[in-house]
């Protein structure tokens, strides 16, 4: 479904990924995990098209999407929920959700605002309120809502627990968990490899702009390094 | 008394012409992040594509206004376009000198045109004065559109920014410029139609105030250009009620300042009023704090 190939991406003179491949397939949930600044983040970004690459490609649904600004990337079906959630805080739940449908038609807004208010139906209660005033949790689930709207096949989420109570994070798994089996295709950066291992069907391993290590996300969990490095 | 409420008159007239200009600053600045400094010289260009229209061409004073708009438009998404797009990732220091050198630009080519020779301006408004109290308190015709004009641009811009699709997308490309092209935005394209809209109210307010006050220069458009800017500042800039609430203010400190204090001064008060703005709420009146994200 998403296949990136030997993708470079600089941040002026840094090099912040060497050249790096990893494919996605339809129906799975697949994770980058590694520390911090090994690049996880810039992966999405690049892929979600807000980044360009020096070189590589990006390959949705056998359409070439590397030189794609991310407004057109959405529309073709492949949302990107940003690191720290970055919803619009001085405007409603309504209409950070409404901005999230921006590119669908306007007959299929009032039924994509139900299907998503009834996965998370606290964000149909506050759905007047102002954004910057909800919860971290709330303010997550608006996130997630929010790239649902586009009614993406493959949904990347970066960092979705970042900031939240454990109660939460586990709260936020589980609807991972269902998007997937309601079909959603996700690929999933974390930083709590435990949860994004247990969750996953495949996981990359990222160091310092590469990916050194693949594999089963159950398997990677036995691994030694792995749980050495990240799994405490 | 009578006196006074004429002089209040007279500068909620004035306050509201620098209202609709200071609309554009703050609209510019909340999208763009940018200070537009040729924003007052448009208002020049506006004002004089309003006289040809009149003097040369013979246009009714309506259809020399909707002239004016519709080349201002244009004029903006030009300038925007060719000075200020190239500029995206430059640092704001760059962008505005950029911004000072379109304003001087756009000055000169004003002063090649039509010269520097100040053209006497004919109202464009031709309804009949008000006379209230016996006569004793005149409103005069273009005072009335131009507070007319002030109120009905205030409320379809507070329509257009909360309730229609492209409006909101601009309230979310002032937010977060990454989040919204996530959404689908286009970014450029927002920008650019916001320097649309401020540059096609910057044209009406070039015609209200060069009928209010008929000399028209190249330079017509600096100082209330700046004042506006004082008042956007004032207001709380980025937001659209905060240019009001600043223009109208403004427009009453500087008529009364003139009127009671000293002529020579009035325009000193304008721009004391920004400097204690500044020193006691740095924000403006309604203007929000900005938050540094973690």
């Amino acid at each position: 479904m998403l296949k990136v190939e030997n993708l470079h991406v600089y941040y002026g003179s840094i090099h912040a990924l060497k050249g790096i491949s990893f494919e996605v397939n339809e129906g799975e949930i697949v994770t980058l995990i590694g520390a911090n600044g090994a690049g996880k983040s810039t992966t999405l970004n690049t892929i979600g098209g807000l980044l360009k690459p020096k070189s590589g490609s990006v390959i949705f649904e056998g359409q070439n999407v590397t030189a794609m600004p991310g407004s057109r990337v959405v529309s073709l079906g492949l949302a990107l929920c940003p690191e720290g959630r970055r919803i619009f805080q001085q405007m409603t739940v309504r209409e950070n959700l409404e901005m999230g449908g921006y590119t669908r038609p306007a007959g299929e807004i009032a039924a994509s605002l139900e299907s998503v208010f009834e996965r998370f139906p606290r964000l149909k209660e506050r759905q007047k309120q102002i954004a910057g005033t909800l919860s971290g949790g709330e303010q997550q689930m608006l996130a997630m809502g929010r790239a649902l709207m586009s009614k993406p096949r493959l949904l990347m989420l970066d960092e979705p627990s970042m900031g939240l109570a454990p109660i939460l994070v586990e709260q936020i798994f589980e609807i991972i968990g269902e998007l997937n089996r309601a079909g959603t295709t996700i690929l999933l950066v974390e930083q709590n490899a435990q949860m994004a291992l247990s969750i996953a069907d495949h996981a990359y391993v990222m160091e310092t702009g590469n990916i050194v290590k693949f594999g089963d996300a159950k398997a990677l969990m036995d691994d030694a390094d792995v749980k050495k490095a990240y799994l405490g | 008394m009578i006196l006074f409420l004429s002089y209040l008159i007279n500068g909620i007239s004035l306050g509201s012409i620098y209202a609709i200009i200071a609309l554009g600053y703050t609209m510019v600045y909340g999208i763009a992040k940018m200070l537009n400094f040729a924003h007052g010289d448009v208002i020049m260009i506006g004002a004089y594509l309003s006289f040809c229209a009149t003097q040369y061409m013979g246009l009714p004073a309506v259809a020399s206004v909707v002239l004016a708009v519709m080349v201002c438009t244009a004029l903006g998404i030009i300038i925007e376009g060719l000075a200020y797009k190239p500029l995206r990732q430059a640092p704001s220091l760059a962008v505005l000198i950029t911004a000072i050198g379109v304003s001087y630009f756009l000055q000169n080519v004003a002063l090649l045109i039509w010269g520097s020779t100040p053209k006497n301006f004919a109202s464009v408004v031709s309804l009949r004065s008000v006379s209230l109290m016996d006569g004793q308190l005149l409103i005069s015709g273009v005072t009335l559109v131009t507070v007319l004009a002030n109120i009905i641009i205030m409320v379809g811009l507070t329509l257009f920014t909360g309730h229609t699709k492209v409006g909101k997308a601009m309230r979310a490309v002032s937010e977060d410029k990454g989040a919204a092209e996530l959404m689908g935005i286009h970014v450029n394209r927002t920008i650019s139609m916001t320097f649309a809209i401020g540059s096609a109210l910057a044209a009406i307010a070039g015609v209200l105030l060069c009928s209010a006050y008929p000399t028209l220069q190249p330079t017509t458009g600096s100082m209330p250009g700046i004042k506006a800017f004082t008042a956007a500042v004032f207001g709380g800039i980025g937001s659209i009620p905060g240019a009001m609430i600043g223009g109208l203010l403004l427009g009453v400190i500087e008529v009364l300042g003139k009127a009671y204090v000293s002529t020579e001064l009035g325009d000193a008060f304008v721009f004391a009023v920004l400097i204690i703005v500044l020193l006691v709420k740095p924000t403006g009146l309604l203007g929000k704090s900005v938050r540094e994200k973690v």
